[in-house]
């Protein structure tokens, strides 16, 4: 058997966190921070340079909390190769081929976030088990756009999102009625973070 | 900063127990005052002793950040002293007696007199996190009475208490509704501290190491205290002040001082009742023989403390 590398191998997969073990503490921070903190965005702590098309907070976020113990379903806009390739060198995650298998979901195309139903939202007795989507936006405003009310904001807040349906609100408040099961979803531009736990209460005007 | 143990991962857990334990208080955030299972670790200090705060502590400390650990309130008890040593080895953070310094308070059993900022997150020990454990022994069943919200058995508690006593007699791990759809077991905190949780502008986590139980309180989030419309909940008070310090506001520890009954009264929380004595505060026993002695006593343990700590 010829053990030398094939000249035509795969291109090695575009590097990772420079700093495994302090970029994933720096950057889970922030997460706790805009998920304990709904509506508040948080930048992004470290130099990542993901391959396309996913955007270096969501990449981030996916180095962070992915590994061997988290079914990852990819929407279609992140089916591809190098992206899949990506993820199982540096985080070795099982992917999964449907929404309700995964215990995180990486979205690629926000517009077509129309329905929460597709994800596992946890059982009764245990509702933490319902996903993480982890969703790539356009970007992120505060003080605009929706208001946010409950757990982690003192009175209410506003968040404007590029990129998710205009629907979205009445999408969530399905989600919200399901509380304490449901999903949660870390809002990712490209170099910001927000976050709707499913506690969060999301209305238009 | 002082230099970490060579060989020992940063925080000592490895980076897959990390993240396991990094997703879970995710989840705890999202359902306030939910008990989240994780796959608790072997700590090197036994059970009981805050393996479960020290997971959690672990999981999400940095190299920026200050550490403040307590034990009843105080930061030189043996409790609080090793797991700050334990810090400084495995992570080499600096550490701090001093509240408002800390960016980050591990607490058994107490939440500090002074009040916490937004940039401070407060990681409780938890001996029991099921507060229906007493009266219902099953774990399948307590899951199932959260998941309906059905908790009846906890009001019959609280009056079985009124019904004996007149009033209801807990007085610490007081069970809180949280979010208006959980109760929680707030740890064993006196009831005293328990309105310090309701709306705080701090991140509470809570972690249980020999149940494997994470639960948290975001920042901002209603927890009430159980009660009844004609037995409202009430904190303890005392009919005096701090023996040392002269304050009127926190939770008192009764001191024995000598075998012919002296005692004294001080603050539980040692930070609060040394700031204050800097100040230039004085209790009404702050002169005599036994509080100079106690007073001297706390000082040099904080003296020690500060020496092993070059910050």
């Amino acid at each position: 058997m010829d053990t030398r590398h094939a000249t035509n191998a795969a291109p090695a997969p575009a590097p990772g966190l420079a700093d495994p073990v302090f970029d994933a503490q720096r950057l889970f921070r922030a997460a706790l921070e805009a998920l304990s903190r709904p509506g508040t965005i948080q930048a992004l702590p470290v130099d990542l340079t993901p391959p396309a098309p996913l955007t270096p907070w969501a990449a981030a976020l996916a180095l962070t909390l992915l590994d061997l113990e988290t079914p990852v379903w990819l929407d279609p806009a992140l089916e591809a190769q190098a992206v899949r390739d990506w993820l199982r060198f540096h985080a070795g995650c099982p992917l999964v081929a449907t929404p309700d298998e995964a215990a995180f979901a990486l979205v690629g195309d926000a517009s077509a976030l129309d329905d929460l139903s597709a994800f596992p939202i946890g059982a009764a007795e245990y509702p933490d088990q319902g996903a993480t989507l982890i969703v790539q936006v356009a970007g992120l405003r505060a003080d605009a756009g929706w208001t946010l009310s409950g757990p982690g904001i003192k009175g209410r807040t506003r968040l404007a999102v590029a990129g998710l349906p205009a629907a979205f609100p009445a999408i969530w408040a399905e989600n919200a009625a399901l509380h304490p099961q449901g999903v949660d979803i870390f809002l990712c531009a490209p170099h910001a973070l927000a976050a709707l736990p499913r506690s969060v209460t999301v209305r238009e005007d | 900063m002082s230099q970490p143990d060579a060989g020992v991962t940063f925080g000592y857990l490895d980076e897959q127990t990390k993240r396991m334990i990094r997703r879970a208080l995710l989840k705890a955030v999202a359902i306030p005052g939910y008990q989240v299972p994780f796959a608790g670790r072997e700590m090197p200090l036994p059970y009981g002793w805050g393996t479960g705060g020290i997971q959690v502590t672990a999981s999400i400390i940095g190299p920026e950040d200050v550490l403040k650990v307590i034990d009843q309130g105080a930061d030189d008890t043996t409790n609080a002293v090793s797991i700050r040593r334990f810090f400084r080895r495995v992570a080499g953070v600096r550490t701090t007696e001093r509240t408002r310094e800390a960016t980050l308070i591990q607490t058994r059993h107490r939440i500090p007199e002074t009040p916490l900022g937004p940039g401070q997150i407060l990681v409780y020990q938890v001996p029991i996190p099921e507060p229906l454990r007493f009266m219902e022994p099953r774990e399948t069943e307590t899951r199932r009475m959260h998941a309906l919200a059905d908790y009846g058995v906890m009001h019959v508690k609280l009056y079985e208490d009124i019904a004996h006593y007149g009033r209801v007699a807990t007085s610490y791990d007081y069970p809180v509704m949280v979010n208006g759809r959980h109760v929680m077991a707030p740890s064993p905190i006196p009831k005293f501290d328990n309105p310090k949780m309701h709306d705080a502008p701090f991140l509470q986590l809570f972690g249980a190491g020999r149940e494997k139980r994470i639960y948290a309180v975001p920042p901002h989030t209603s927890v009430v205290s159980l009660d009844f419309e004609d037995h409202p909940f009430e904190v303890q008070g005392w009919d005096r002040v701090c023996d040392l310090c002269g304050a009127d506001d926190s939770y008192l520890d009764e001191v024995v001082t000598d075998d012919i009954g002296g005692r004294l009264f001080v603050c539980s929380d040692s930070d609060y009742c040394a700031g204050r004595r800097a100040d230039g505060h004085q209790g009404p026993a702050a002169a005599s023989a036994a509080g100079e002695a106690l007073a001297d006593t706390m000082e040099q343990v904080a003296r020690e403390h500060a020496s092993e700590d070059p910050a």
